[in-house]
């Protein structure tokens, strides 16, 4: 009884990778022929296209669609350590405040007006990098202040951080001049829609960087999930990796904050769509959620850019109109499944 | 029962644990000898859980050391602790969303450098650890599917899989039924026995304490209110006065005495 189990549970993992790299490959091919303006393939190949048309192909559709892969990819890489270190898939980046630090983080240099770069990575990302940080900090901080850590703490902290945050924000735009709120507006209203490969190569490091990171974690992510206590007393030093993960997801999700305002959701679905297909082992659910992330996130922008073309909706109202559903019906059904 | 005990390889030496202001453990010391039997009890709230938590580096201890093998628990690394000690929780209703298997090989994790793949002496320890504790079976079930009397055992495997020489196991048998109780107190004893494990047990069943093992720690408000031989503490002066309750004791045909179970005619309504 048991053998067949585990046989069905291996050729779910190898059917949802093969769907998964089917789709990515689908995606990046389509994608960037569609919009407002649709391409076929061979217009493309054969140099058909006018200059203009060649323009918003490789200068517009394609950045853009490799911006939101590194983004989706990153979001959802993100989500699933949270979930998998709070042991909750309501826990991302996005409930516990943690992208409102980041937004504070970004919005901060820019009214500042700071365009210094660390190793090529902009002030914004710098910014949002630290927000995040200090999101993450206040949030598990007030988390184990209170004995015996409970979801309802977690998710209030979050939540109250999130509030903070973006009341910060509020006040920031408020003492800015007219240029200065117009820059921050614009920026918080994210999307994806970029000119060039600037921002792409910008994002690439914290997300590589990050990314890695949480892969040679996968081990100890594995034990997070058994509690900290059977964790600690398997040999993790639970405090260390916790705080390497954080600043690993800080990374990232500050990248894409910077580069994509705040997008959310993709950070809870992907990985916990993963996670009831194939099961709990971060070494397939991390490349599973990071692949359906980036996957998820095209589709999205995609829809978002064609639906009601010319005009086009941001890919955050796309990923909140399927994600808050989701989170509402894991709402639900959490208590019972995480007891 | 000299004969199978070695010398000290746990000594807790005046500590004290705090939670908050909250002082959980106050100048507790105690001397664990290698291979020997430990039954930990003491009322609710006493410090045994806290006790064996700090014996396995899990908390911040206030003041006092503890020794492990001779050295200070704090310098040795965490990988380090955990190939010699290995932490036994409860086995509660906590989600465990992996196959039992797996699950045991994780106790393999203090052996693995980070980038090593899972070795064939690994998968070895772990299905000798399943066969020892017989958790073969159901080692391709999720954990949390489990019984509790089987989450039990395979907790006990995966810290035999670990190669720890010291199990600190926190109230290994509370939830389980008398069959799965008497299981793994056996299992438990083979391990003491066959293999030199050195035990230390957490327990509110007494007569499990006073039949199993050979020595008794009681702790009372964080501190140790008694210790010494297991047959010993079977004694109103001992357990009356750790518990504040008058205990009824007979002797089995072993001569070895046991706490009456209470109740039935002298209750009353309450």
């Amino acid at each position: 009884m048991a053998g067949p189990e585990k046989r069905r549970g291996h050729g779910t993992a190898a059917a949802l990778f093969g769907a998964l790299l089917v789709s990515l490959v689908l995606s990046m091919l389509l994608a960037p022929l569609a919009g407002m303006k649709g391409y076929s393939p061979s217009d493309v190949l054969s140099g058909a296209l006018s200059a203009a048309d060649e323009g918003i192909f490789w200068k517009v559709r394609v950045p853009r669609v490799l911006l939101s892969l590194v983004a989706g990819a990153a979001l959802a890489l993100s989500g699933m350590t949270f979930q998998s270190m709070f042991r909750n898939p309501l826990a991302t980046p996005y409930t516990l405040g943690v992208a409102s630090g980041g937004s504070f983080g970004a919005a901060l240099t820019l009214k500042l007006g700071l365009v210094f770069s660390v190793f090529g990575l902009p002030a914004t990302s710098i910014g949002a990098f630290l927000g995040c940080l200090l999101a993450v900090t206040l949030v598990y901080g007030v988390t184990k202040l209170k004995q015996g850590f409970s979801t309802a703490t977690m998710l209030l902290a979050g939540v109250a951080v999130g509030f903070l945050f973006s009341s910060v924000l509020m006040f920031l735009q408020y003492m800015s001049d007219f240029a200065e709120t117009f820059r921050i507006v614009r920026w918080l209203m994210g999307g994806l829609d970029i000119v060039g490969y600037r921002q792409v190569l910008e994002l690439l490091p914290l997300v590589g960087v990050g990314g890695i990171a949480v892969v040679l974690h996968v081990r100890e992510l594995n034990l997070l999930v058994t509690g900290d206590d059977l964790a600690a007393g398997r040999g993790v030093d639970v405090a260390t990796v916790r705080r390497r993960l954080f600043f690993a997801t800080s990374l990232m999700v500050g990248g894409v904050v910077a580069t994509c305002g705040p997008i959310g959701f993709v950070g809870m679905m992907s990985p916990h769509i993963c996670r009831m297909l194939i099961g709990s082992d971060h070494r397939l659910l991390a490349p599973a959620a990071t692949l359906l992330g980036a996957v998820f996130l095209t589709v999205c922008d995609t829809v978002a850019r064609t639906i009601i073309a010319p005009a086009e909706i941001p890919v955050g109202v796309i990923t909140a109109l399927l994600g808050g559903p989701f989170f509402l019906w894991l709402l639900t059904r959490s208590d019972a499944e995480r007891g | 029962m000299g004969v199978k005990v070695g010398p000290p390889i746990l000594e807790v030496r005046h500590v004290a644990v705090r939670f908050g202001r909250k002082e959980v453990l106050r100048g507790v010391s105690v001397t664990v000898k290698a291979g020997s039997h430990v039954a930990i009890i003491g009322p609710n709230g006493a410090g045994k859980s806290t006790l064996l938590k700090a014996m396995d580096g899990l908390l911040p201890v206030a003041s006092g050391e503890i020794l492990l093998g001779g050295r200070l628990l704090s310098a040795w690394s965490r990988k380090e602790v955990a190939r010699k000690v290995a932490y036994v929780p409860q086995a509660d209703g906590r989600v465990l969303p992996f196959p039992a298997r797996d699950f045991v090989l994780m106790g393999r994790y203090p052996h693995l450098s980070p980038l090593s793949a899972i070795r064939r002496q690994d998968r070895d320890a772990a299905d000798d650890a399943m066969r020892v504790t017989g958790t073969v079976q159901f080692a391709d079930r999720r954990v949390d599917t489990l019984s509790g009397g089987e989450r039990q055992k395979l907790f006990i495997a995966a810290a035999i899989a670990q190669g720890a020489e010291i199990l600190l196991l926190d109230e290994p048998t509370t939830f389980l039924d008398p069959r799965h109780q008497a299981d793994v107190l056996a299992l438990l004893a083979r391990l003491n026995r066959d293999r030199g494990v050195t035990l230390l047990t957490v327990t509110h069943d007494i007569n499990a304490a006073a039949l199993w093992a050979d020595e008794v720690l009681a702790l009372k408000d964080g501190a140790v209110a008694w210790s010494g031989r297991a047959a010993d503490a079977m004694d109103n002066r001992v357990l009356g006065a750790v518990f504040d309750h008058e205990f009824s004791f007979a002797t089995r045909d072993d001569g070895r005495r046991f706490v009456l179970p209470e109740g039935g005619a002298q209750r009353d309504g309450g």
